[in-house]
C-alpha cells in the first residue's frame, strides 16, 4: 500500500469560532480514509469575506498567508464548499494578474485543495463509512459545493451507509438559503425571506435534523428555525458520517 | 426612465412586504425553472449549444466594427437606413425624427426593452404622439403607468384581478358589467381594443432579438403575433435596438434562437420567429414602405475590452432572473430601473452608473444559479463582484462596512493575535450563551439577530483544542 498522504486541515474560521466539532469529524473521517492529518497554526480564514466585498488587497494578502501556511501538504481539506471554492476557483483568478510565479503557487495550491465529503468518495474512494445513527434527516446543497465544485452524489452516497439514518430529499434543495456571507447582515430582510421559505421547506419534510456541508449555511439557517419554533436540528454532514453526533445540535445548548 | 436602483433596500422592502406581489412572484418562482428544465432535458445537445452560443457572440464581440459595418451596407443595400445613436437622447431624437417626417399620431409598439431604456414612450407622448403597446404585458403596464418588472414578461408582477381592474379603468366604452375573470376574456378584450390601432397606425416600432450582418435583417420573437402587425402594417417600420445584437449569418442566429426560447420559457421555439429585411419590395404582399433601425450604444462600447465585456453576449432570455432568489423574494421593480435580476445588477452600473447602482451587484448571494442556466455562459457573479471591487476601490461603500472590513483583515494577517481573539470570543460567547444555546439578540450583529437567532458557539476554538490534543500526544 501507498504511504498516506499528509492532509491538511483549513479549518474555515466558523468552524474554529462557532464549531470545533466539524473540524474533529473532519480529522475523523480524514484519518478513517488513511490520511495523516495535520491543522497548520499559521491559518486563519480563507479571505472570502474580503474577496466578495471587493477588497482585493486584503484578500491577496490573507490568500498569500494561506498558500505559505499550506506549502508541502499532499492535500488540503475544508469542510466548506465555500471556502473551498475560494482556494479552488478563486485563488487563480485573485492572482491572475500577478507574477507567474505567485499565480503557479496559487495554481497549485488549488489544484490539490479538495471539500471534504468529495475528498473522501472522489480521491479517496471512500464509498461506506462506519457510522450509525437512528434519526430522520434531509440534506441541503449548498450553493458554492453545489455549483462550483460539483458536491452533489458525494454526500447523497455516504450518508446512505448510515446504519439507521434515513435520508428524505428535501424539495428546492438547490436554491440558496440566503446566507451569502456579509450578505445576511446587508440585506437582513430578503435574506429573512430566503431563509425563512428554507425554514418551511425543511419542515415540509417531516425529518428531524438538516444537514448540510457548510458551517455558515447551518447557522442561518438553524437560527431562523429556531426564531420559527420549528423542532428541526441542524448538523454539519461530517459529524453525523464520522458518527459524532453526541455534541448538542448547533444551536442548542449542552444538556 | 429615471432610476431608482439607489433606494434598493426600501425598494425590496416595499416588494416583500405586498402580499398580491409575493403571490404573482410565486407562481413565477416555480413555473418558468421547470419548463426550462423539461425543455433542455429534450435536448441532449444544450451544453454544447451554449458552448456554440457563447463562440458566435464571442467572435461577433471580437470583430464588431467589422459586423456592424457589414450589417449596416446590408440594410442599405436592401432599401432600409441604419441611426446611429450614441446614447439615450440621440436614439429618442431619431425615432421621433422619423415619426414626425411622415406626419405619424399613432405609433404601434411591439415589447422592447431598449424603447424602455430610452424612455422613448415619454419622449413620444410629449411630442404629441400616441404610442400604443401591442405586446399584452407591456399594454397593461401602460395602462397602470408603471415600467416592466421582468424583461420577457413585464407584467408578471401582477395577479388577473388587477389587470381586470386596469382594464375597467381604461376602456369605458365597453359594458361595465362584463365578466372579465379568467384570462381568456382578457385576452380576448384586449385584442379588440389593439385591433384598430395596428390598422391606424402610421409608425410600427419593434425591438430586435438579433440583427444578421450577412444579410441585414433583424429578428423578433414573439408568443402572440403582435410583433408582426406591429411591423407589417404601418407605412414605416422602425427597430429600436442596441449594437450588441449583431450576429454575423443567419446560421448563427439559428444556433441561439434554439438556445433563447428554451432558456426564456421552455418552449422549443417561440411561436413566432419573424425576419424583416428592408422595406416592401417589388411584388411583395405586405410591409412597410420605410425600414429604419435606431442602433443604439449608450455605454455599451465601452464595455468592450474590459471585464464587462462578456456582459454583451446576453440574449437578453429571463434566465437568470427566473432562477435567482434574490429576483424571486423582491420582483423586478426594486432594482429601480430596466434591467433586473442578475443581468441588471450587472448590466445597471455599466449605464446608469456605479454611484446609482452600486447596490444591485451588491445584492447577490452569489449562489451561482444564474451562471449555470446562462445560455451563453456569462460568469454574472465573477461581474458582480468586478463591481463590488470598484465601489471598493472608489470608497462608494459604507465607512463602517469597510473599516469593519479592514480590522477584521488586520487580525486575520496575524494568526497568532486571531487565534488568542477566537479563543476569547469563542469562550465569551460560548457562556453567554450557554443556557439557551443561542441569542435572540446581538449588539453587535443586530442584522444577524434582527430576523434569526444565532447559534451560540460550542466555546472553544478548533485550534486552542487541536494544540491541547497535540501536546497530549492522542486523541481528544
Amino acid at each position: 500500500m501507498a504511504e498516506p498522504p499528509r492532509v491538511a486541515l483549513l479549518v474555515t474560521c466558523l468552524v474554529d469560532l462557532f464549531r470545533p466539532s466539524v473540524g474533529f469529524a473532519a480529522v475523523a473521517l480524514l484519518e478513517e480514509a488513511g490520511c495523516i492529518v495535520e491543522a497548520p497554526r499559521a491559518q486563519t480564514c480563507c479571505g472570502q469575506p474580503a474577496y466578495n466585498s471587493g477588497d482585493r488587497a486584503d484578500a491577496k494578502a490573507i490568500a498569500r498567508q494561506v498558500i505559505a501556511a499550506f506549502a508541502g501538504y499532499d492535500y488540503v481539506v475544508v469542510p466548506s464548499g465555500s471556502c473551498a471554492g475560494m482556494v479552488r476557483v478563486h485563488y487563480p483568478e485573485l492572482f491572475a494578474d500577478e507574477e507567474p510565479a505567485e499565480l503557479a503557487r496559487a495554481e497549485a495550491l488549488a489544484a490539490r485543495t479538495h471539500e471534504l465529503v468529495s475528498f473522501l468518495v472522489d480521491v479517496r474512494g471512500m464509498t461506506e463509512v462506519a457510522a450509525r445513527w437512528d434519526r430522520s434527516a434531509t440534506y441541503h446543497d449548498a450553493c458554492s459545493g453545489l455549483r462550483e465544485l460539483g458536491v452533489k452524489a458525494q454526500p447523497r452516497l455516504l450518508l446512505a451507509s448510515v446504519a439507521g439514518l434515513s435520508l428524505t430529499e428535501l424539495p428546492g434543495a438547490e436554491l440558496c438559503c440566503g446566507f451569502g456571507g456579509t450578505f445576511c447582515v446587508k440585506y437582513p430582510e430578503i435574506s429573512d425571506k430566503m431563509v425563512g421559505d428554507k425554514a418551511v421547506d425543511i419542515a415540509a419534510t417531516g425529518a428531524a435534523t438538516v444537514l448540510a456541508g457548510d458551517l455558515g449555511c447551518l447557522l442561518n439557517i438553524a437560527g431562523k428555525l429556531s426564531r420559527l419554533g420549528i423542532r428541526v436540528e441542524a448538523r454539519h454532514v461530517a459529524e453525523v458520517l464520522a458518527g459524532m453526533t453526541d455534541t448538542p445540535a448547533i444551536g442548542v445548548p449542552a444538556a | 426612465m429615471d432610476a431608482t436602483s439607489h433606494a434598493f433596500p426600501a425598494n425590496a422592502r416595499a416588494g416583500l412586504a405586498d402580499p398580491t406581489l409575493q403571490r404573482a412572484l410565486g407562481l413565477a418562482r416555480t413555473g418558468f425553472p421547470a419548463r426550462r428544465q423539461q425543455a433542455i432535458e429534450r435536448l441532449p445537445e444544450f451544453e454544447e449549444l451554449r458552448e456554440e452560443g457563447r463562440a458566435i457572440k464571442d467572435h461577433t464581440l471580437a470583430h464588431l466594427d467589422f459586423y456592424l459595418e457589414l450589417y449596416e451596407r446590408n440594410v442599405i443595400a436592401s432599401g432600409g437606413q441604419v441611426h446611429w445613436a450614441r446614447n439615450a437622447a440621440e436614439a429618442r431624437e431619431a425615432v421621433l425624427g422619423i415619426c414626425r417626417a411622415v406626419g405619424a399620431r399613432i405609433v404601434t409598439k411591439g415589447k422592447s426593452m431598449v424603447a424602455e431604456e430610452i424612455a422613448l414612450n415619454d419622449h413620444l407622448e410629449a411630442n404629441g404622439i400616441t404610442p400604443v403597446e401591442t405586446d399584452l404585458g407591456e399594454y397593461i403596464i401602460q395602462l397602470r403607468h408603471e415600467p416592466p418588472s421582468h424583461i420577457i414578461a413585464p407584467a408578471i408582477h401582477l395577479m388577473k384581478e388587477q389587470v381586470a381592474d386596469a382594464f375597467r379603468a381604461a376602456h369605458t366604452e365597453l359594458d361595465p358589467g362584463r365578466p372579465l375573470d379568467d384570462p381568456r376574456a382578457l385576452c380576448d378584450e384586449a385584442r379588440t381594443i389593439l385591433r384598430p390601432h395596428f390598422l391606424a397606425a402610421d409608425v410600427g416600432i419593434t425591438g430586435a432579438n438579433f440583427l444578421i450582418a450577412e444579410t441585414g435583417s433583424s429578428i423578433i420573437v414573439t408568443n402572440e403575433g403582435n410583433g408582426d402587425l406591429t411591423q407589417t402594417l404601418p407605412r414605416v417600420h422602425i427597430v429600436v435596438t442596441s449594437l450588441e445584437k449583431i450576429v454575423p449569418t443567419l446560421e448563427d442566429a439559428a444556433t441561439l434562437l434554439r438556445l433563447l426560447a428554451r432558456s426564456a420559457t421552455g418552449q422549443e421555439f417561440s411561436s413566432y420567429t419573424t425576419v424583416s429585411t428592408g422595406p416592401r419590395r417589388p411584388g411583395d404582399l405586405d410591409g412597410p414602405e420605410q425600414y429604419h433601425v435606431v442602433l443604439l450604444d449608450n455605454g455599451r462600447t465601452d464595455l468592450l475590452g474590459g471585464e464587462f465585456q462578456d456582459m454583451l453576449r446576453c440574449l437578453r432570455c429571463a434566465a437568470c432572473l427566473n432562477h435567482c432568489p434574490v429576483y424571486a423574494a423582491v420582483g423586478g421593480h426594486a432594482y429601480g430601473w430596466v434591467y433586473p435580476g442578475p443581468m441588471g445588477a450587472v448590466l445597471t452600473p455599466a449605464l446608469v452608473g456605479l454611484h446609482e447602482a452600486g447596490h444591485l451587484p451588491n445584492a447577490s448571494t452569489f449562489c451561482g444559479r444564474c451562471e449555470s442556466v446562462c445560455p451563453v455562459k456569462i460568469p454574472l457573479p465573477r461581474m458582480m463582484r468586478h463591481w463590488r471591487a470598484r465601489e471598493f476601490a472608489q470608497a462608494l461603500s459604507p465607512p463602517t462596512y469597510r473599516w469593519g472590513l479592514r480590522l477584521w483583515a488586520m487580525l486575520a494577517t496575524r494568526p497568532a493575535l486571531y487565534h488568542a481573539f477566537a479563543e476569547i470570543a469563542g469562550r465569551a460567547l460560548g457562556w453567554a450563551g450557554r443556557g439557551r444555546g443561542r441569542f435572540r439578540f446581538l449588539p453587535f450583529a443586530a442584522g444577524w439577530t434582527q430576523v434569526r437567532d444565532l447559534p451560540a458557539p460550542e466555546g472553544r476554538s478548533f485550534h486552542s483544542l487541536w494544540a491541547e490534543r497535540q501536546r497530549s500526544g492522542g486523541k481528544r
